[in-house]
């Protein structure tokens, strides 16, 4: 019927009606009383033992159906045994009337309540009935010719094309998937922050080299050794190579004098800076080692130009770890030198970034780095969750950093920075960080991730 | 960032009015605080440690915030509400002073050259007519807490101890001594002990364990006393049980020991700034003398007072706003750093207070006034620098090629960069000496002992997490993997890798094969010994999964 249905050879009403029977045992029951009724009707004026009461067919459930229904009583006591004895003089077998009601075609007369207590003892039962009214569609005929599924090169050829019928294309299924590879989610998002960066005039800077020394991750960004961060519960330090060597001299006696006196108008933070500290090789816990390296390496160029520089690339936290946090994660940086910059234009800056990422409503809150002043948290609105969130940290260098590498004093640098792996569990609906990063992937994840448009 | 728990209508109380949770969070921004959570005792011991527990404890509501790293003046509810009111313009930012005693000699401590060897520094004071209540008395306490878990580095750095000055008497000596030396009744015990039984006695204590380290291998043990001998501390582990502070203590000495001199000072001046609050003449603090083992003298707290100058363009071309000076040194007056117009042009004098230790440079200033002023007050602008974008070529050909491997059929996989030693030695039928990997010091599991020299342990692991996925799994990864390299000033370099897998119920070695072609093609080699690449069979080793090795030489791929 379907095939032709489908063809309109017919057409075709599908209705369904529902109506109550009776069960096999509710037949027996219409016929022959219920259980109960059997079980009173067995009973002599003297009553009859009980356990002669339960060898008959209908006495195990008819006895205890009896007993609630106050028609029979037992006493215990008996001679010759525990015995059944009739309470009452005649009973109604309501049972047997309401499943005669339905036999009938009346079960209409019975509540809803009645007919679904019957249905729990199994004598009842509820049917569906569909049919369908069948007529004639608008290709009938009274013959059927055979569609094909398929055109072939033989039908073209020959033309017997002309006279087929086509079986008509079935849409509701999914289509054959394209036997393709995927690229990774992380990294379709890093391809839009790289992009984005390129279309501000951002050149990309060399991170790739994941040790540092502590002299470039640490001190020459002004944070000192016994900050926290530098601490063995923070960072992984190296066994070998330990240490670092091959510093520039002179600016590292720049940098020792900043920390341990002071100076470039500066109180300095007077404690005995080591050079040991310093030539400890870790695994990089920011991008910024690598912008320090650069601004540096500007600060040595005969005439100073502005530079825009970008990195997004892993860095390493020797922190305890949960469903958000690994010990390796990926930071996006974004540095701009030039003369006289100001917080105002890091706002703007920042603006035009995150416009770029369809954020358009930002924040900012005072917030502290050891190496930044002043330094900004940058809070977005969410409209889903009618907050501001955070989404990224900035900053002004601070002349201690900046000065001793040798950078004209009219110089601002301005940067931030954000986390890649957070916006990507929010563009793709990733709770654990586990499923995103490392072996433990989520694949399927992976095949049917979206495009990454970063503005929507 | 540090946390400061305050009961929010003791709060309310010193700040002389009521605030809903939004306004309060909105005047923590503006002021660079986070109002981290509201929450109270009994919902954070039914947190920690069940509902049960949890009964009996206080409902006060507590308000959990959060407060920048180098704000040491922001670390208790005394702190902030001076913070807060002097900002609101409230009231003024308060004068301490350093005052002698009202008769006879100040108190003195003594330090003996011994304690060179193990913790050289201490300084002292005296907070003269206090008066506590259990609140005042609990912030006194919470607040030591919050100093040694932040600027003393854990007590490494410095340690505070405060005494009830009636139960003691000066001169008192610091000095160091053998652990079998020193014995006293610790705070909370009922019986003397010896220095050496008390490292024992708190190995199992929760809370003193984690400084033991500080001491214990020492030849001698920092040991404070007074002039008939009583123990008032034993720096960083533990105060005497004698010299106590209670609710009726009404004279307080303060001593702060140290291994660094500055953190000390800095310490002792935060101590007594915010607590000589309750003395009876508010914000004075009687000096003490500490006497160095060479005889010099020096008297404390420092309570510094620092000026400095600057011009109010250097704080409107740095903020990128226009004000006027006499706004500017009102705004900053705000953050207390009490600001004047000298007159001298745009110039205006800041005095920065004792409690300002995180003021080091001029740009410090700079911020507090781009605070006062508001953040989201400054307008933006677009900075007119001129660049000309260039890509590493390394990421560029990266890009390029990962698309073309995707438009092959190959999966993408992204894998950790740390691992362990066996992944890239034994699970490869190597030795690690000869991996020229680089070891991780302080690893907290075997999964982060060494860099990865190779992508191929990363790409095989994600293949046995995925292994109930429809077969066939094609992989690939363009990423660093890590070498040793002396020529570096690090002593390592990265060096960018491809790496790809095929996995099937047959080895399929003809699909990499191919895919090595391919790659080839994109990057213009030919399949020709000498000038292009081959595939030789690989000596001797085998790997561990069976199947072929196999190197594919091939000339430079430096494009």
């Amino acid at each position: 019927m379907t095939s032709c249905w489908s063809v309109q050879l017919i057409s075709a009403e599908l209705r369904s009606s529902k109506h109550w029977e009776l069960s096999g045992e509710g037949t027996e029951i219409a016929e022959q009383g219920s259980h109960e009724a059997r079980v009173f009707g067995s009973i002599p004026p003297q009553g009859l033992t009980q356990s002669d009461l339960m060898k008959l067919s209908f006495g195990k459930i008819g006895f205890s159906k009896a007993m609630s229904s106050k028609w029979i009583r037992v006493d215990k006591a008996h001679e010759g045994g525990p015995r059944v004895f009739r309470t009452v003089e005649s009973i109604e077998d309501q049972v047997r009337e309401k499943l005669l009601l339905v036999q009938r075609g009346n079960s209409s007369q019975l509540e809803e309540k009645e007919k679904n207590e019957l249905k729990k003892r199994k004598l009842l039962s509820e049917v569906t009935v569909k049919s369908y009214w069948i007529t004639k569609g608008s290709s009938f005929s009274t013959t059927i010719t055979k569609q094909e599924t398929e055109l072939t090169p033989e039908m073209i050829a020959s033309g017997s094309w002309k006279e087929k019928k086509f079986k008509p294309y079935n849409f509701q299924a999914m289509g054959v998937a394209p036997d393709c590879g995927h690229m990774h989610p992380l990294m379709k998002v890093r391809t839009q922050f790289r992009q984005i960066f390129l279309e501000m005039g951002f050149t990309e800077m060399p991170t790739n080299n994941f040790i540092e020394s502590s002299f470039w991750n640490f001190d020459s960004l002004f944070q000192p050794q016994q900050h926290p961060a530098r601490d063995q519960h923070d960072t992984f330090f190296l066994s070998d190579p330990a240490l670092a060597h091959d510093f520039p001299q002179d600016y590292l006696e720049r940098v020792k004098k900043v920390h341990s006196e002071g100076g470039y108008g500066s109180q300095g933070y007077k404690y005995a800076w080591k050079v040991e500290e310093a030539q400890k090789n870790i695994l990089r816990t920011h991008t910024t080692a690598v912008s320090a390296r650069m601004l540096y390496k500007l600060a040595q160029q005969e005439k100073f130009t502005p530079v825009k520089y970008f990195s997004i690339d892993r860095v390493f936290r020797n922190e305890t770890l949960d469903a958000t946090h690994l010990a390796e994660f990926h930071q996006i940086e974004g540095v701009v030198a030039d003369r006289g910059l100001t917080l105002g234009d890091l706002m703007g800056i920042l603006h035009a970034f995150f416009t770029k990422l369809g954020i358009t409503k930002l924040r900012f809150k005072p917030a502290y780095n050891p190496y930044t002043e002043p330094s900004m948290e940058v809070f977005s609105y969410h409209e889903g969750l009618k907050k501001w969130v955070e989404v990224g940290n900035s900053g002004v260098f601070r002349p201690e950093m900046l000065l001793p590498m040798g950078l004209p004093e009219d110089v601002s640098v301005i940067a931030w920075g954000l986390s890649l792996e957070r916006p990507t569990m929010i563009k793709y609906g990733i709770n654990n960080i586990r499923e995103l990063v490392g072996h433990k992937v989520n694949l399927q994840m992976v095949y049917d991730s979206p495009v990454c448009r970063l503005e929507s | 960032m540090p946390t400061v728990g305050v009961k929010r209508d003791l709060l309310f109380t010193a700040l002389g009015r009521t605030y809903t949770d939004e306004e309060f969070d909105e005047l923590c921004f503006e002021y660079g605080l986070e109002l981290d959570e509201i929450t109270s005792e009994k919902e954070i011991i039914s947190r920690e440690q069940g509902g049960s527990k949890a009964s009996g404890a206080s409902d006060v509501i507590l308000y959990k915030i959060d407060v920048p790293a180098n704000r040491y003046d922001l670390l208790c509810l005394e702190g902030l509400v001076r913070g807060l009111q002097v900002f609101m313009n409230k009231m003024e930012a308060p004068r301490y002073r350093r005052v002698r005693p009202v008769s006879g000699e100040p108190q003195r401590l003594v330090i003996t050259k011994e304690t060179a060897a193990v913790r050289p520094h201490a300084v002292a004071a005296v907070l003269r007519n206090i008066t506590f209540t259990q609140e005042r008395y609990d912030s006194f306490i919470e607040l030591q807490d919050k100093l040694h878990q932040n600027v003393c580095r854990k007590r490494s750095l410095v340690a505070i101890g405060t005494h009830d000055l009636d139960t003691i008497s000066g001169p008192f000596t610091y000095t160091a001594k053998p652990p079998g030396e020193i014995s006293f009744k610790p705070l909370n015990q009922t019986k003397e002990y010896t220095a050496t039984q008390l490292m024992s006695l708190y190995k199992t204590d929760s809370h003193l364990k984690h400084f033991l380290h500080i001491i214990e291998d020492k030849p001698v043990y920092p040991v404070i006393y007074d002039s008939n001998g009583v123990v008032l501390s034993m720096p960083p582990i533990i105060n005497g049980d004698h010299s106590k502070i209670s609710l009726e203590t009404k004279n307080v000495f303060i001593e702060c020991t140290a291994t660094d001199v500055t953190k000390a000072k800095i310490v002792l001046d935060m101590m007594v700034t915010m607590f000589s609050e309750y003395c009876a003449q508010p914000f004075t603090v009687e000096e003490a003398e500490v006497v160095y083992p060479d005889g010099k003298t020096c008297k404390y707290p420092e309570l510094a007072y620092r000026k400095e100058k600057l011009s109010s363009e250097f704080i409107n071309r740095k903020v990128g706003i226009n004000e006027s000076t006499e706004t500017l040194a009102r705004l900053l007056t705000k953050m207390c750093l009490r600001s004047e117009v000298t007159g001298a042009g745009d110039e205006i004098e800041v005095e920065i207070p004792p409690t300002r230790s995180d003021v080091i440079h001029a740009c410090d200033i700079m911020e507090d006034a781009a605070m006062a002023f508001g953040f989201n007050n400054i307008p933006y602008t677009t900075p007119l620098t001129y660049t000309v974008a260039h890509q590493l070529p390394v990421n560029k050909l990266t890009e390029l090629l990962r698309q073309e491997l995707a438009a092959a059929g190959f999966t993408e996989a992204l894998t950790f960069a740390l691992c362990s030693k066996e992944d890239i030695a034994d699970k490869l039928g190597k030795k690690i000496s000869e991996t020229r990997a680089v070891h991780i010091a302080n690893p907290k599991t075997a999964e982060f002992q060494v860099a990865r020299t190779t992508l191929l342990p990363g790409l095989l692991k994600t293949v046995a997490a995925n292994r109930k996925m429809p077969l066939p799994l094609k992989l690939f990864e363009i990423s660093d993997v890590v070498l040793k390299d002396e020529t570096k000033d690090v002593g390592a370099r990265n060096s960018r890798r491809f790496c790809a897998v095929y996995y099937n119920k047959s080895p399929g070695f003809e699909v990499i094969h191919g895919l090595l072609d391919r790659t080839m093609q994109l990057l213009e080699e030919k399949s020709a010994r000498g000038d292009g690449y081959h595939i030789q069979a690989a000596e001797g080793k085998k790997g561990g999964g069976g199947g072929w090795h196999f190197r594919a030489c091939r000339n430079s791929l430096n494009r």
